[in-house]
């Protein structure tokens, strides 16, 4: 079978990419295969890369304080899409917000100080999920 | 195994909709074609009969010579002109962990909204071969939906990169200042293969020693592959957008040469006869794999202890493959 592949982008108008580039980092040395987007990208650009490169799991980093205006326009194209991948978020969340993603369809929220083998674990439970229920379609 | 009915009516689906313009339908496409399978294979058969009139532009050169970010600017330039690109990006899987970290495409995500543009990255991984066999498929897919032209994108060292650069109608090497002097520039390698040599980053200083010294390379031998196609050499800044446009036209040029000289068709054939030929080579390899672990031990005795270790261990894999 073939690795599980990501896409890790910076969702908005945020430079700080320390923390993407660290995950994205752990997720290779974890052995998945891992496409980075790099910084600035609008919703659009997300949904459209991860439907040309058919990725597993989508994570996307945030750290301007403008997740819940992004990743809501995220999860409505992706919707439009017919797209069933699912979606992690990482960042500066205030913890009242998570729940709100959450409803949104987000399927993790990592804060900060969160260990790079939870998210690890994470990923990979939720790309098994979506290889196995595509399987079964 | 036999592909089941439903399961070929879902890759004709696939197919019929990933010509048609549906994009999640070829991204889906060329994931069945990452890997050699009875999929992948009924999958092909349909495609090469639809394929065969894109482009094929290999990109090629060391790591961080500006390779994305030239085709980021080229695939702007074939916009322009009204043509489709298809970009196909090589990074490195880890030989450690087996993982890869793709970002290829992050120079090229401008173009990634564009119905008429579609990247995808690829993983080197794999056993061997395999590198190979997923681009060369992937290009068949790419050429059967529309694309006019397909560009493929590699760190050009090893075997499989070689290989791919083969399949491609024309080649481009791209270079930058202090990567190296003219004795780097007449060794064998991938400063053989190319149609066309790129200085790129030639807002930095030492680009035209570097030109000088593939001019003064192209000039002393017969580098080519015999086409009568003399290679050309075209400065670029990719990050400034020089010289871009004057790259797109120099490979204009030289699909006239290969459409003129016939060569064009003959480069799709000898792509097919790779695929076809990388594609049974891992049948064989997975079947002597599995000979091979079911005789371990003999196998690992077979150096030390036999006088004739090539015939001894040509005869088990030819029994083995009698009874697999």
């Amino acid at each position: 079978m073939s690795n599980y592949k990501v896409l890790v982008s910076k969702l908005g108008l945020d430079g700080h990419d320390r923390g993407a580039k660290v995950v994205a980092r752990a997720l290779k040395d974890a052995g998945f295969d891992v496409i980075y987007t790099g910084i600035r990208q609008t919703p659009e650009q997300v949904v459209e890369a991860a439907i040309q490169e058919d990725v597993d799991v989508i994570g996307v980093s945030i750290l301007s304080g403008a997740h819940i205006h992004h990743v809501s326009r995220l999860m409505k194209l992706l919707r439009e899409r017919g797209l069933n991948v699912p979606v992690v978020v990482g960042g500066t969340i205030p913890i009242p917000d998570v729940p709100r993603l959450k409803q949104m369809g987000v399927r993790e929220v990592f804060l900060p100080g969160s260990s790079l083998k939870e998210i690890i674990n994470v990923v990979r439970r939720l790309a098994e999920e979506k290889r196995r229920a595509e399987q079964q379609a | 195994m036999q592909s089941s009915k439903p399961r070929e009516a879902y890759l004709n689906s696939l197919i019929e909709r990933a010509v048609g313009g549906d994009r999640a339908a070829l991204g889906k496409l060329l994931t069945v074609l990452e890997r050699p399978s009875r999929d992948s294979g009924i999958v092909l058969r349909t495609l090469v009969k639809k394929s065969g009139r894109a482009h094929v532009v290999g990109v090629t050169g060391i790591p961080g010579s500006g390779k994305s970010t030239l085709i980021s600017k080229l695939i702007s330039v074939y916009r322009s002109w009204g043509l489709r690109v298809g970009v196909l990006a090589v990074d490195p899987t880890s030989p450690l962990s087996r993982g890869a970290l793709m970002a290829d495409r992050l120079r090229m995500q401008r173009h990634a909204t564009d119905p008429n543009v579609f990247i995808r990255s690829i993983a080197s991984k794999g056993f061997r071969g395999g590198l190979s066999l997923a681009a060369l498929a992937m290009i068949e897919a790419l050429d059967a939906a529309g694309y006019d032209k397909i560009i493929v994108e590699t760190v050009g060292v090893g075997q499989a990169e070689v290989d791919i650069m083969h399949a491609a109608h024309t080649i481009v090497v791209v270079t930058m200042p202090g990567a190296g002097d003219d004795i780097q520039a007449l060794k064998a390698g991938v400063m053989e293969i190319g149609d066309i040599y790129v200085v790129n980053k030639s807002d930095k200083p030492e680009a035209d020693q570097l030109l000088e010294f593939i001019n003064f390379a192209l000039e002393t031998g017969e580098i080519g592959s015999g086409e009568k196609w003399r290679p050309l050499v075209v400065k670029t800044s990719a990050i400034m957008g020089t010289g871009v446009e004057e790259l797109a036209k120099v490979i204009e040029k030289h699909l006239e040469h290969l459409v003129r000289t016939g060569r064009f068709e003959e480069k799709v054939e000898s792509r097919r006869l790779m695929l076809a030929r990388l594609f049974a080579l891992r049948i064989v390899e997975e079947k002597v794999e599995k000979i091979i672990e079911a005789h371990k031990r003999e196998v690992s005795r077979i150096l030390g202890e036999s006088d004739d270790p090539y015939t001894v261990l040509e005869a088990l894999i030819e029994k083995g493959l009698r009874e697999l």
